[in-house]
């Protein structure tokens, strides 16, 4: 027996052929159903997917081309084989040339029915497949190359994605601008039951109202102006994966409303449509803002808050895990240096202290950044200090109160000494107690050697 | 379940399949001229199932000699309603002759034992079955119904074995 039972529409008007097709393919062990007419069968594949359809060319109305035209025009994954009573190569053309994947006269060899049915469904998981193949090299990719980082805080980081993973549980990601969010996110997905399905992000700050429904929901034909075709929603489209929300705070009190019921309910309606739609998502939202501090001020509800806030990951800024910045940056650079074909080993030790002393206000994305335009404009082998467009900024680099300063500097010999902090204390001409002090004071800690996550 | 014989099906045959089966051959020949279609030179497969039920209360399995059709298909070795009470096989297109050999009586029979067999298992809700040897395996051609056996895989004997039981107490 197969694994996964395959489905069949067929339509037909005559109902003899529908009868007869439909106990033919249930003896095969496909799912089947049928439509009277081409307007039924539109109906039937807005309210689920079909794995294939099959379709007489003459029926009344809406005739099997123009089928086959709104089906490709409202780009539903399914094939379509048309078959007719007639043979001539005119009629078999125009359907193969409106995207059909096969043409059969009535009545059907049950060997060449046989064939051509199973053909089509064989190209048609083929494309599926390849489709989410593609998704998940890049999603493993993103997921384990990218979230690196020795600190506790990473570590913690790391430990609640697996944890959380494997339940279906919503997840709530906090961090501020450019920590990895997505990423996070992306190795959530990846890590649970439902990465053969896709994950779709929806970046709420981006869209207007109008467009955020749309884009959510989904909308039918003319249900505003533009809405030239039917167009499944970001839950419908996670069909059985996950949906990405970021920066969930941007969204308006009326959205936010509409969500709350689709949580509650795992039912859509589109924009324009009428029809409710059963649809199976897990969500992961994400924000850069303080979400309590917006519930309180009556700006987000509490009630979607609450439901959001099941399982909180907290990514830490940069500098708050600064021994990771050395590591971090290799990384990108390994990367761009591959990417575009450069030889670059490393730092210079000065450049690295810069990187380290950096107050790092854009996070791991300014960092990627710095470091590919240092790829691009530095000398081989080694990064150096005039090749890092460091921005300024008042507790970075650039920042020359006395503590600052003091606090770059012990780094520097910290790292010189490999944090032995007997010889530091000497190297500084300050007792060993000193050190310790400064080194709580700073809160600074050894980096960790580089590891990939 | 009876084994109903239709218009001039053989009678060695039948007590042979009977025997091979432990199905008895009921009392009456069913005529298929109810289910010619002049046309196509053909019997109509699925009015030949409501002549035999019409006829019989219980599971009947009826076995013609003529040459079946559904109206999309071109032929059909057999019907059956899946589930239900009665179904149907043909020998027309299981005789050599029909290929333009000379005659087998014994690949006959073997043939026909298997679309029986194979009928039945659709009577008691089976669908085709993926493993090629296994009589469940859909045969759309003469080479397909010689690959494979005689028997159902463990899997669908387990099913049938399960779906027969179920259906005493039904």
């Amino acid at each position: 027996m197969s694994e996964e039972t395959l489905s069949i529409l067929i339509v037909d008007d005559e109902q003899v052929v529908r009868d007869s097709l439909v106990h033919w393919f249930t003896e095969e062990g496909y799912e089947v159903d049928s439509s009277v007419s081409a307007t039924d069968a539109l109906a039937k594949l807005a309210g689920r997917e079909f794995d294939l359809v099959i379709a007489d060319i003459r029926m009344q109305g809406m005739d099997g081309i123009e089928l086959l035209e709104k089906i490709r025009a409202e780009q539903l994954d399914t094939s379509v084989i048309v078959m007719t009573g007639y043979a001539s190569v005119e009629t078999a053309v125009r359907a193969l040339k409106h995207g059909a994947f096969d043409y059969i006269t009535k009545p059907f060899d049950p060997d060449d029915l046989s064939v051509v049915v199973r053909n089509a469904l064989e190209q048609h998981r083929l494309k599926r497949e390849n489709r989410l193949l593609r998704q998940q090299i890049s999603e493993d990719h993103a997921s384990l190359t990218e979230l690196i980082g020795q600190s506790e805080a990473m570590r913690h980081v790391r430990e609640q994605i697996e944890t959380v993973a494997g339940v279906d549980s919503t997840v709530l990601i906090e961090g501020e601008s450019g920590t990895g969010k997505e990423l996070v996110a992306r190795a959530v997905h990846r890590l649970s039951p439902r990465r053969y399905n896709p994950m779709v992000v929806v970046h709420c700050g981006a869209l207007t109202e109008t467009l955020i429904e749309s884009e959510l929901f989904g909308h039918e034909k003319g249900a505003f102006t533009g809405a030239q075709y039917r167009k499944k929603g970001k839950f419908e489209a996670a069909n059985g994966g996950t949906v990405f929300l970021d920066e969930i705070a941007d969204i308006s009190l009326k959205t936010q409303t509409d969500m709350l019921r689709v949580l509650q309910e795992r039912e859509i309606v589109r924009v324009g449509g009428t029809q409710s739609i059963h649809v199976d998502f897990r969500v992961i939202a994400a924000t850069n803002r303080n979400l309590t501090e917006i519930v309180k001020d009556g700006r987000f509800r509490s009630d979607l808050y609450y439901r959001l806030n099941v399982f909180t990951i907290h990514l830490p800024a940069l500098r708050d895990r600064y021994g990771d910045v050395p590591l971090l940056a290799t990384h990108f650079l390994d990367k761009y240096s591959k990417q575009m074909n450069r030889k670059f080993t490393g730092f210079d030790r000065s450049a690295l202290d810069l990187l380290i002393a950096h107050h790092w206000p854009g996070n791991v994305r300014e960092l990627e950044n710095i470091v590919e335009r240092s790829v691009v404009v530095g000398h081989e082998p080694l990064v150096r200090p005039a090749d890092l467009a460091l921005a300024r900024s008042p507790e970075g680099a650039d920042d020359l109160s006395i503590e600052a300063v003091e606090r770059r500097h012990i780094i520097r010999v910290l790292e010189d000494f490999a944090w032995n902090q007997t010889q530091a204390s000497k190297a500084l001409g300050i007792d060993r107690v000193t050190l310790y002090h400064k080194i709580r004071r700073y809160g600074l800690k050894p980096p960790a050697k580089p590891v990939r996550a | 379940m009876i084994l109903a014989p239709i218009g001039d099906f053989p009678e060695e045959l039948l007590a042979r399949l009977s025997r091979r089966t432990g199905i008895p051959v009921g009392p009456s020949r069913v005529d298929p001229a109810v289910a010619w279609n002049s046309t196509r030179r053909q019997c109509d497969s699925t009015r030949l199932l409501v002549e035999l039920k019409t006829r019989y209360d219980g599971e009947v399995m009826g076995a013609a000699a003529c040459d079946l059709f559904i109206p999309v298909l071109t032929f059909v070795f057999g019907e059956a309603e899946m589930p239900g009470r009665a179904a149907l096989f043909s020998i027309h297109r299981l005789r050599e002759e029909f290929y333009g050999l000379p005659g087998d009586a014994e690949l006959l029979e073997n043939r026909a034992l298997r679309e029986l067999r194979h009928e039945m298992g659709h009577l008691h809700g089976l669908p085709h079955c993926s493993d090629w040897s296994c009589v469940m395996s859909s045969s759309h051609s003469i080479e397909r119904v010689d690959n494979k056996k005689e028997g159902y895989c463990p899997e669908c004997s387990e099913r049938l074995k399960r779906r027969m039981t179920f259906a005493q107490f039904r």
